[in-house]
């Protein structure tokens, strides 16, 4: 079944000059897929994740997520959208530092506002127990390691049940263990869960383990 | 609670000292603005009073210093007519059929009283002392319903006047300056030379320098037997209105149709009420110029807060809150430091106000006052808080627009 669908996306930026990032780009994503998307620097992997995310709303073609055509919906729709079907996970944790762990995750849920407070407290726990830093829960966000950061990241990307959980260099920053960490938990959350995970990576190993490798070059996808 | 809210409460409370000095901003503005709302209009309402104590609502008199075209104009009216020096006529003051008039006016639904009564310059002589003041010959019952008389008696009641046919009812201040007290007997000269002795038979105190030292209240056929003249001699007549904010319209209404003078009281007291005017833009003036300060503080504040809060702000939209969401929590950040530096901007303006109220302040011999007048009305005080929240609505409103237009990408992409 398929989650995602992008059909010939292009973009282009103007500044300092007009310039093609993305060339007639198609992509189809099951559901339950860990896709890997590499190449080299400034081949526009960012760009694209960020088209794919609804969030740049500036390009060609058309997307499709959860059977929702996206291409030319409103700021607001698209905004409610993303709160209900996609999760995200960056390279630098941002966890909003005057909120507890806990709080952390359980906003985007506040959100959505689909179930009650309690409801939502006890699937925060659930997550954060899932990636093992319950008992952090209550600590101000700040006042964690980054591997602990990265993980309720994770947990805060996965509190609405989204679609999709895409990542920018999701382990861009963290030593080798945690990174092994990270994949071991997208890898469940594939497998066990069928949580389809985009994710940008440098790490070669990281992305081999994945189930897809998508290899994008100057612009355009080659593998 | 809505989320816009916790998380705005959140950043507010996570900048404690940030938060403070913002609140504190519209605290000082909005407290500055009670006190010196509360103290100015205490005392324009204190001049407008007076100005009412010292003036009935429409005075009708004979202007005899109104200008008198000379008798060329009227045979050679085409012409250019020098004439210098032209002196006034030798006019009477009296009003003709003064009490008739009285009677007319009276019938006027908006009218409360009408005294006429009859004035004059005397000497008051009191052993060696001699004092320059007025002599008001009135019908003691009528110019009380005008100036609540009774209630102003320091000594002795104003029934004394009708029993007494000799009597008079004297100014404090006038009696203080002569050493006269109640009982005793004093030598009014007028100005044609003619003296008559009166017993002070009462004290009043109208609390204006300017009539406790100089006047006295006696009955009208005592003072027309003073100045000599006949029983249909009277100079003036007093009116009170039910409404006196009228008196204006209506005196020009009441010289036209009486052919006298008739001067309302604003009229009579222009110098005074213009002090009210200068009050009333020093205090808005003042307290705007603070207001602006503190506006300018929060403005400050919440785009320095903005800056540092863009990463969570792309975030926040990353995760799905809308511009609208975004701009919800900075401007409630700005409406709660607004809403409670307003609050304890009263209740610290209240404090000042009682502060000024409690100082002792010597009226001297022009104002019998012993502390400043402060208007402790509720309406100020909401005027203040909606200026206040209102100030930190506008100030908040920029920054908050810029965070929801921020593009989480920019961000993000790091
Ligand atoms: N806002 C922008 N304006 C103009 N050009 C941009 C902008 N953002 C990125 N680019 C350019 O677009 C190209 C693709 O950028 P992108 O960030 O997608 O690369 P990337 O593949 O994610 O690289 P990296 O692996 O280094 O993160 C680059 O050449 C970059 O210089
Ligand atoms: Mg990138």
């Amino acid at each position: 079944m398929q989650v995602l669908k992008a059909h010939k996306v292009s973009k282009y930026f103007y500044e300092p000059e007009k310039f093609k990032v993305l060339k007639e780009i198609d992509l189809s994503v099951n559901k339950g897929e860990f896709l890997s998307l590499v190449g080299k620097s400034g081949c526009g992997k960012s760009t694209l994740l960020y088209v794919l995310s609804t969030m740049d709303t500036d390009y060609e073609g058309e997307l499709e997520i959860a059977g929702q055509r996206l291409t030319g919906s409103d700021q607001n729709q698209l905004s409610k959208f993303r709160n209900a079907h996609i999760g995200f996970v960056f390279q630098f944790h941002y966890l909003l530092p005057e909120f507890t762990v806990l709080q952390n995750v359980m906003i985007p849920a506040l959100k959505l506002a689909k179930y009650t407070l309690r409801e939502i407290e006890a699937r925060a726990y659930e997550k954060l127990t899932m990636l093992g830093v319950q008992e952090q829960a209550l600590k101000p966000s700040n006042k964690l390691s980054g591997g602990q950061q990265q993980r309720v990241a994770i947990a805060r990307a996965l509190i609405n049940d989204p679609d999709i959980i895409m990542g920018d260099e999701p382990t861009g920053n963290l030593d080798s263990y945690n990174t092994h960490v990270v994949f071991e938990i997208f890898n469940e959350l594939a497998q066990r869960y069928k949580q389809t995970i985009i994710a940008v990576t440098h790490d070669e190993e990281f992305a081999k383990k994945s189930d897809r490798i998508i290899e994008m070059s100057d612009g355009k996808i080659v593998s | 609670m809505s989320l816009p809210f916790t998380i705005a409460r959140t950043h507010l409370v996570s900048k404690p000292k940030q938060t403070i000095v913002a609140m504190l901003g519209v605290t000082f503005g909005i407290g500055m603005f009670i006190a010196m709302v509360s103290l100015m209009t205490g005392l324009n309402d204190m001049t407008e009073e007076l100005a009412m104590t010292s003036s009935p609502d429409i005075r009708i008199y004979h202007d005899i210093t109104a200008d008198r075209p000379s008798i060329l104009e009227h045979v050679n009216p085409q012409g250019i007519n020098l004439v210098y020096h032209t002196k006034p006529k030798n006019e009477s003051q009296k009003v003709r059929n003064a009490l008739k008039i009285a009677e007319m006016i009276r019938k006027n639904p908006d009218v409360w009283g009408v005294s006429p009564q009859l004035t004059s310059q005397v000497f008051y002589n009191y052993g060696p002392v001699q004092l320059n003041g007025t002599i008001a010959g009135v019908d003691i019952l009528e110019e009380d319903r005008l100036f609540d008389i009774k209630a102003k008696m320091k000594e002795g009641r104003i029934e004394n006047l009708i029993v007494n046919p000799d009597g008079i009812i004297m100014g404090k201040g006038l009696a203080r300056k002569l050493n006269a007290k109640t009982g005793d007997r004093v030598v009014i000269t007028t100005p044609q030379g003619f003296t008559m002795t009166l017993k002070i038979v009462g004290l009043f105190q109208m609390g204006v320098g300017t009539i406790d030292n100089v006047k006295s209240y006696a009955n009208i056929s005592m003072v027309q037997n003073i100045l000599q003249r006949d029983k249909s001699y009277l100079t003036d007549i007093n009116i009170k209105l039910k409404d006196f904010h009228r008196a204006k319209a209506m005196a020009p209404q009441l010289q036209k149709t009486f052919g006298y003078k008739s001067e309302d009281w604003e009229t009579a007291n222009a110098t005074m009420l213009l002090g009210v005017i200068i009050r009333n833009i020093l205090t808005y003036s003042v307290s705007i110029t603070l207001l602006i300060v503190a506006g300018f503080g929060i403005y400050n504040i919440l785009n320095m807060t903005i800056m540092n809060k863009m990463k969570d702000i792309a975030i926040l939209k990353a995760m799905g809150f809308s511009g609208s969401d975004v701009r919800k929590i900075f401007m409630i950040q700005s409406l709660i430091i607004g809403l409670i530096g307003s609050i304890a901007g009263l209740a610290v303006g209240f404090l000042l106000s009682l502060l000024i109220v409690r100082a002792p302040f010597d009226g001297g011999d022009v104002i019998s006052i012993d502390h400043l007048p402060v208007n402790f009305e509720a309406k100020y005080y909401i005027v203040g808080i909606v200026f206040g929240v209102a100030t930190t609505a506008i100030a908040g409103y920029m920054p908050s627009r810029k965070a929801a237009k921020v593009d989480p990408i920019e961000i993000l992409r790091g």
